[in-house]
């Protein structure tokens, strides 16, 4: 067989998502873009960046200063029609809209029985890291994915923000996707046209025999490093990216531990009540109960607010060495 | 359109002028049935057939028939807590509303949503609302899509006194100004949110008042007076249709009933319960269309009694429908897959 | 919540202590890390500290009394915390217990009725541990748990099957393994006291600057372990020089014709191969002591100790008389680097009975090494010096000469034997055709 090949095709994380959006604009007439700042702007992360030269303001729409109204218009229009992609300027404003989306989006095709849908995507900035402290910095998985009605997914990568986003935009049902600042710039390899990743699905990013290491977001590469230093001492991690916090992809999770033996959860939403505590009672509830060998281990947010100092900040979330102490002492039975 | 001037030889009321007898009658029908449902909801309740609670909109009849005069199917309308009146004015079968109202299979919501997510869907009714002024923004994104997709239907969104003070107010009326949709904001001005007094909550004296801070039109009208609504209303669907934008139409009535069915009604004095139950709108509508010769005595009498038999029909039909299996309570949280 | 005080696993094969006495009353107040209560295991009598500031209630244990590791037999309350009634806690107390007998068991017999599902309920088991056990018939109660809190882990449930596999064919009683996991020499709760108490060191040398350094869990592992075999077993020396220079010619040809395969033969290599057919050849040294009988290995199982940041491991070259050089020597440099990544597998570093210790590297003319229980023997080695000798003819040249010590557990080897078991290992080397012949 003569198999052609092209060298693969690389773009950033905010590129994949705005090549997503695009083939979403120029195939289905019912989508339309809103948020703050996302036309001539190009969103405060330059997602959107020049969608609105090609698309027009009526498709790109800037939004007033008015997140609870905006997320309700796009539910209104989600409800009737059309396909709203609604970006957050950073996914901490969604507090100032969680009434629409926990009583409204999420439950309204429960509350009329059926009867209606509401296919909207939310976008939603996240994540710490960038020294914007408090306010610009949280890590709300776990909230969104408590709410039955909401899917919520998590890309880690270029590659899967583009599949997942148009996997969100082709769901009937409303779908938060976060992103990570911090991945906006990262690259990687991204096929070209329409291809969809689908939402519940679990990836393992590497394969190993001693240790599970289940991550969201940031925090795969984060484990993925991790990996790599502990594998110079013969300790094999598996990584999991989850890529979608509610579905949970159990199946994934139980397989890979009834492997290992050992299960280490890291996310950068705050620890408790979060979502390693989800992965942790998923595991203690399955048939992998019987092969643990150590006790679940999680790594999460500290109990505190994203701080401003950058030792701080650092410290408030998982970081590599954290992750690879972690996994080492759950291998050698230190746990 | 060219109703709007009147004319020195003719000073019949708007409604009378503007709709056929046939549609002016099938309103008295629907204020009628609107009444007696509500009416069979609180007894139904009260003999244990229905659970949680229930907003009963019994004196407000009016602004909700006469909103909907001019709505077809394919116009859009958000509800309230408050919604019963609106949804049969928009045009729901009774005895799905009794079956949801019951809990009910064969309900509107399937016996997910009771009173207060009644809806339905098919008459562009997107629902009643458990959270004040959580449809305000869903209507102006309603006249969103209509305006995108170039229809022309228009979205009637419904709230009441108490949402005003609401922010998703002041930033769906703002949207909804700025982009221009087809959107009417009807006030249900009923004097109380719960048990505080708009007097004692709004610091403007009417709530039309409003839509001068967002460049829309704002009337306030009796909304106990069918056809000043309908009046009201026509102008601002005719603007909406038109393409220039939103209004905001304030219907002045009063609820008769307390908030809810645990009002002690501890707020209001009973001669002013009183003296808004003798200006019953349905009274005065019936009045008015005898006046103008739409309907006698007889007649009227007969849209009751049909009316009432709707209302039994209705309630029968939803105590012999099959309640959801308990299986099921995890049904239509999302899309299902093989539908 | 109140912080549970347990008697603790203070050694690697203990499932009980026998408690001595509490030097706190109840309800009084005890600073975290004094000195909280004394129990007796089979080999010492050990102070037990406290693991939190704070009162102490509810106590269970008293003087003589057998208790199981990981039974709660007292609570620390912290101030102004509620004193109600005992906590519930899992482990119960073990039945008493005669000494001695507290090693794991084999599966062989640990099938009798299975008591291991219900009964093992109040155990400190992981959940792939219970179910190991369940699938192999393993009675958790007789197994001494490696983890945290003696909490049993895969590793302990192997370990009890590799023994049993190992002894079967011996049919013999099992002796006291004597072996260190990693998670063991990490985390070891604490070791013997010996010589005088911190407090009057500290005295001593006030005045004097100096920095203390907590043991961690290997350095209190070697402690105990060494300590016992140094004063228990009656060891004896046998010393000989051996003459490499024939070695060395004929490692450089090898080396010469093997180099371009990437092998690199070092001396220590041939010194393993020697002492593996040196066993062989004397086979009553190739045994193990077993308290009340010894056992004789077929196989040359030679250990070789590995030094690690922090301590030393000793791998074991198992059949190393059937290898080749350049075998043995792959797989030398290969448990070597997992030991220095403390990778290596239980099965990896247990057994064998004897053991090398080289410390020619090191420019160490000569040394005597400790037995590694429950080896018979092990062979200290020197560096390879030139110096004059005098040759078979009574002329004086130069030669390369290796001091070699070979300490004997005189209850398994007598004097005799041991002369001729390393007359052997001598004979190889200056041999050496005879290794790969």
């Amino acid at each position: 067989m003569n198999v052609q090949t092209t060298p693969p095709r690389i773009l950033s994380y905010s590129e994949a998502l705005r090549e997503a959006m695009a083939i979403a604009l120029e195939t289905d007439p019912r989508v339309i873009l809103m948020g703050e700042d996302i036309g001539v702007y190009g969103g405060a992360f330059q997602v959107t960046g020049d969608l609105i030269d090609r698309f027009g303001p009526d498709r790109v729409m800037d939004t007033p200063i008015s997140e609870l109204g905006g997320a309700g218009v796009a539910v209104g229009a989600a409800l009737t029609g059309l396909r709203p992609i609604f970006e957050f300027q950073f996914s901490d404003f969604a507090t100032l809209a969680m009434e629409q989306i926990v009583n409204q989006a999420a439950k309204m095709r429960y509350m009329l029985g059926g009867e209606a849908s509401v296919p909207l995507v939310f976008r939603m900035p996240s994540g710490s890291g960038t020294g914007a402290a408090a306010q610009h910095s949280q890590s709300f998985e776990a909230w969104f994915g408590h709410v039955p009605g909401l899917k919520v997914v998590q890309p880690s990568t270029p590659h899967d923000a583009k599949g997942l986003l148009l996997a969100a935009l082709a769901d009937p049902d409303p779908v938060i996707v976060f992103e990570h600042k911090l991945l906006y710039k990262m690259k990687g390899e991204v096929p070209e046209g329409y291809y969809t990743v689908p939402i519940g699905k679990a990836a393992i990013r590497r394969a190993g025999t001693d240790v599970t290491i289940v991550a969201t977001a940031i925090m795969v590469h984060r484990a993925l490093e991790a990996a790599e230093k502990l594998a110079a001492e013969g300790i094999e991690a598996e990584v999991i990216d989850l890529r979608s916090v509610r579905p949970i992809d159990g199946a994934t999770i139980i397989a890979s531990v009834r492997k290992t033996g050992k299960l280490l959860c890291v996310f950068e939403g705050v620890r408790t009540l979060g979502v390693g505590a989800e992965i942790s009672a998923l595991i203690a509830e399955s048939e992998a109960f019987d092969y643990l060998d150590a006790p679940i281990m999680r790594l999460g947010g500290a109990e505190a607010p994203i701080p401003y100092n950058p030792d701080l900040e650092r410290a408030a979330v998982p970081q590599t060495d954290k992750i690879e102490i972690a996994a080492r002492r759950l291998v050698r039975g230190q746990v | 359109m060219t109703t709007l001037a009147k004319t020195e030889t003719d000073n019949r009321p708007f409604a009378i002028k503007q709709f056929t007898p046939e549609a002016l009658r099938a309103a008295l029908k629907k204020m009628y049935l609107i009444r007696r449902f509500e009416e069979g909801a609180e007894d139904s309740y009260t003999r244990g057939l229905i659970h949680g609670t229930m907003h009963l909109s019994i004196g407000q009849e009016a602004s909700a028939v006469a909103t909907c005069m001019e709505l077809s199917d394919d116009d859009k309308i958000t509800s309230t807590h408050r919604g019963h009146g609106h949804c049969i004015a928009k045009g729901a079968d009774v005895g799905r509303m009794f079956a949801e109202f019951f809990g009910k299979e064969t309900g509107y919501c399937h016996g997910r949503g009771g009173s207060m997510h009644i809806a339905d869907v098919t008459k562009g009714n997107l629902g009643a609302n458990g959270i004040v002024g959580g449809g305000l923004p869903i209507a102006v994104g309603s006249a969103l899509t209509s305006k995108r997709l170039g229809k022309s239907d228009v979205t009637i969104c419904f709230f009441g006194d108490g949402a005003n003070n609401e922010g998703a107010f002041h930033e769906a009326l703002n949207m909804a100004s700025i982009w221009k949709l087809p959107v009417i904001f009807v006030c249900e001005n009923n004097k109380y949110g719960m048990s505080t007094s708009t007097e004692r909550s709004t610091a403007v004296a009417n709530i039309a008042d409003r839509a001068v801070a967002y460049s829309m039109p704002g009337v306030t009208v009796d909304g106990n007076d069918f056809s000043a609504v309908a009046e009201a209303l026509h102008i601002a669907i005719a603007r909406a249709r038109a393409g220039e934008g939103p209004s905001l139409v304030e219907n002045l009535t009063y609820r008769w009933r307390g908030h809810s069915k645990s009002d002690r009604n501890r707020y209001r004095t009973k001669e002013e319960i009183e003296d808004w139950m003798s200006r019953d709108p349905i009274e005065r509508f019936r009045a008015e269309l005898i006046t103008h010769g739409i309907l006698d005595d007889a007649s009227a009498a007969a849209l009751l009694t049909a009316a009432e038999a709707d209302v039994a029909a209705g309630i029968e039909f939803a105590k012999a429908s099959p309640a959801p299996h308990v299986d099921d309570v995890t049904r239509y949280v999302h899309a299902e897959a093989a539908e | 919540m109140p912080i549970e005080v347990i008697m603790p696993k203070v050694d690697m094969d203990m499932v009980s202590g026998t408690f001595a006495v509490w030097h706190i009353a109840e309800g009084a107040l005890v600073e975290k890390g004094a000195a909280l209560f004394d129990i007796e295991t089979d080999k010492s009598a050990m102070e037990v500290e406290s693991p939190a500031t704070g009162h102490l209630h509810h106590i269970s244990a008293s003087p003589g009394q057998v208790v199981a590791v990981g039974t709660a037999v007292g609570w620390i309350y912290a101030a102004g915390e509620v004193v109600g009634a005992a906590p519930s806690t899992n482990p119960h107390p073990a039945e008493a217990e005669t000494s001695g007998s507290a090693a794991p068991v084999p599966a062989s017999d640990a099938g009798l009725p299975s008591r291991s599902g219900s009964d093992a309920v109040g155990i400190r088991a992981t959940p792939l541990a219970r179910r190991l056990a369940r699938e192999a018939g393993i009675a958790l109660e007789k197994i001494a748990g490696s983890g945290p809190h003696g909490r049993i882990q895969r590793a302990d449930i192997e370990a009890v099957q590799n023994l049993a596999a190992a002894v079967k064919a011996d049919a013999a009683p099992t002796p006291a393994p004597v072996f260190v996991t990693p998670a063991q020499a990490d985390a070891a709760p604490a070791t013997a006291p010996t010589g005088p108490v911190l407090e009057s060191l500290r005295k001593i040398y006030a005045g004097r600057e100096f920095e203390e350094v907590a043991l961690d869990g290997m350095r209190k592992i070697i402690a105990a372990r060494l300590t016992e075999a140094k004063s228990t077993i009656p060891h004896f020396y046998l010393r000989r020089d051996i003459q490499l220079d024939a070695l060395m010619a004929f490692r450089a040809q090898l080396n010469n014709s093997v180099g371009a395969r990437g092998i690199k033969l070092s001396i220590n290599d041939f010194i393993i191969k020697a002492c593996a057919l040196a066993l062989q050849d004397n086979p009553d040294c190739n045994a193990v002591w077993a308290g009340d009988r010894v056992l004789k290995m077929k196989a040359s199982d030679v250990a070789v100790a590995v030094a690690i940041e922090g301590g030393l491991f000793t791998p074991v070259l198992r059949d190393a008389e059937f290898k080749s050089l350049s075998k043995l020597s792959a797989e030398m440099k290969d448990l070597a680097a997992r030991a220095r990544a403390r990778k290596l597998a239980l099965h990896e570093y247990q057994g064998g009975s004897f053991a090398i210790s080289n410390l020619g590297m090191m420019g160490i003319d000569n040394f005597d090494a400790i037995i590694s229980p429950p080896h018979a023997s092990i062979l200290a080695v020197g560096a390879g010096v030139r110096k004059p000798v005098c040759d078979a003819t009574g002329e004086i040249v130069v030669a390369t000469i290796m001091s070699v010590t070979l300490s004997v557990d005189h209850r398994v080897i007598d004097g005799a034997l041991g002369a001729q078991f390393l007359t052997s290992i001598k004979t190889y080397l200056e041999s050496p055709m005879n290794l790969v012949a």
